[in-house]
């Protein structure tokens, strides 16, 4: 299918995407690598009026380490993050999770922050985002403001991002502690049927989850073995309130949440 | 700030295959669509028409890309590389293109187009690569004619003959 009409706008300053946002609202949508957002509008789940194009934004293509965080900007494209030299370093669990990011003929031009916005439950940069405790960092023409990743995401391909703002970077804490990564998809690059990260915490572990829930879910865990893990994933597994569609049911998933839990929790305590 | 408004058409001016090339598209219009009608570039494919089969991937300033995920009017001033630009001449085939006749990897040819782009820019970057590698990057297309072992295998024997390994067997079967 092909996109309804709509003006294409090319920004050559943040300040111009920014005032065409602050004027026309939910009617415009910003894209940047387009690797998801076309998706919409070639499937029209998406009928913007006008179309702000940020890619040709210098001051948005940054990666920086300051601190403990890496500040990935907007116009970042998922695989300049895979080449980053620093990222097996500063950022593990991205290092693990980025290759199952669509295909290495999506990764050239989506960007980090559009997977973060476009938010799809399944998807494996807001997961990492969410299991690591990372911020999103709006802006509109009035105010900037961060938001934790677990106040970011709202529901299923939903966030609290406004009408009239855009997501200028997204910040990881640069993390040096143990991490995992697995996910189980019907082909490597598609949607996760399940994803789970687990990153070490300061008296247990961390478990996150995406491809369940409509949102990625995190919980933490003290040190738990046995039984007592089992029954921990258990709960966490039902919670999360899984539902059954094309690629698998609701039960399969559970199951997965539980194994690949399980064997992430003992790999990350180990 | 440019604004190209909607429903009119607008000048797109870029390289195709090493040429100057230009043409008039919407803001809506696809890559895909404006390559086949407009420049009549037709070697491109149309499948699934949102990124999952991976038929239209073309080459834009040396990376891969989905042209059904790209709108004509953002190639303004980019190089786009397509399948009509890998044979050196029009009576002969490139190497991996000659690699895929040879090792029946293709057969009704709707996927191979894009397939074709992928490697081309990923055996510029990765002149030795292994099976593994050649599969996972194959995982971003969708044949269903091949099974994709004969894709593979000449992806390799491609490979071998660019960087002038003569030892790695060429063969039909």
């Amino acid at each position: 299918m092909k996109p309804a009409a709509f003006d294409y706008v090319r920004a050559e300053h943040i300040d111009e995407a920014l005032d065409v946002l602050g004027q026309e609202g939910s009617d415009a949508r910003i894209m940047a690598g387009g690797q998801s957002l076309m998706a919409m509008l070639n499937m029209r789940l998406a009928k913007p009026r006008t179309l702000i194009d940020i890619m040709r934004l210098p001051e948005i293509s940054r990666i920086e380490r300051k601190g403990g965080a890496v500040t990935v900007g907007a116009g970042v494209r998922q695989a300049s993050l895979l080449e980053w030299p620093e990222l097996g370093q500063s950022l593990r669990l991205a290092a693990m999770a980025l290759p199952w990011t669509g295909h290495a003929q999506t990764r050239s031009r989506g960007t980090v922050c559009g997977s973060i916005a476009h938010a799809d439950p399944s998807a494996e940069l807001p997961l990492v985002l969410r299991a690591l405790g990372g911020e999103v960092h709006l802006r509109s023409a009035r105010r900037r403001r961060r938001v934790a990743a677990a106040d970011f995401f709202a529901g299923m391909m939903a966030t609290n991002c406004a009408d009239e703002e855009l997501i200028e970077a997204v910040s990881f804490p640069a993390d040096q502690s143990a991490c995992a990564f697995r996910e189980v998809a019907r082909r490597h690059g598609d949607f996760a049927i399940v994803a789970c990260a687990a990153v070490a915490t300061r008296d247990g572990v961390r478990l996150a989850v995406g491809g369940v829930a409509g949102m990625p879910a995190a919980r933490d865990f003290p040190r738990l073995d046995g039984s007592a893990l089992e029954d921990a994933l258990n709960t966490f597994a039902y919670e999360l309130d899984a539902r059954d569609d094309v690629h698998a049911t609701a039960r399969y998933r559970r199951d997965l949440v539980r194994m690949i839990g399980r064997d992430l929790v003992r790999e990350v305590l180990q | 700030m440019s604004r190209l408004q909607a429903g009119q058409r607008h000048s797109v001016r870029f390289t195709l295959n090493g040429k100057p090339c230009a043409g008039e598209a919407e803001p809506r219009t696809l890559l895909t669509d404006f390559l086949r009608h407009q420049i009549g570039a037709t070697g491109t494919h149309v499948g699934c028409e949102h990124g999952v089969c991976g038929a239209c991937t073309v080459d834009i300033d040396g990376k891969p890309a989905r042209a059904c995920l790209t709108l004509a009017v953002q190639i303004d001033g980019c190089e786009v590389r397509t399948v009509e630009g890998l044979a050196p001449s029009p009576d002969r085939l490139g190497i991996l293109q000659a690699a895929f006749k040879r090792n029946h990897a293709l057969q009704c040819g709707f996927c191979t187009a894009g397939i074709l782009m992928s490697l081309d820019g990923f055996l510029r970057e990765n002149p030795y690569p292994d099976e593994q590698a050649i599969r996972n990057l194959l995982t971003g297309h969708l044949c269903r004619c091949t099974g994709y072992t004969p894709i593979v295998r000449a992806a390799l024997e491609a490979a071998a003959e660019m960087t002038g390994d003569l030892s790695r067997e060429k063969s039909d079967a």
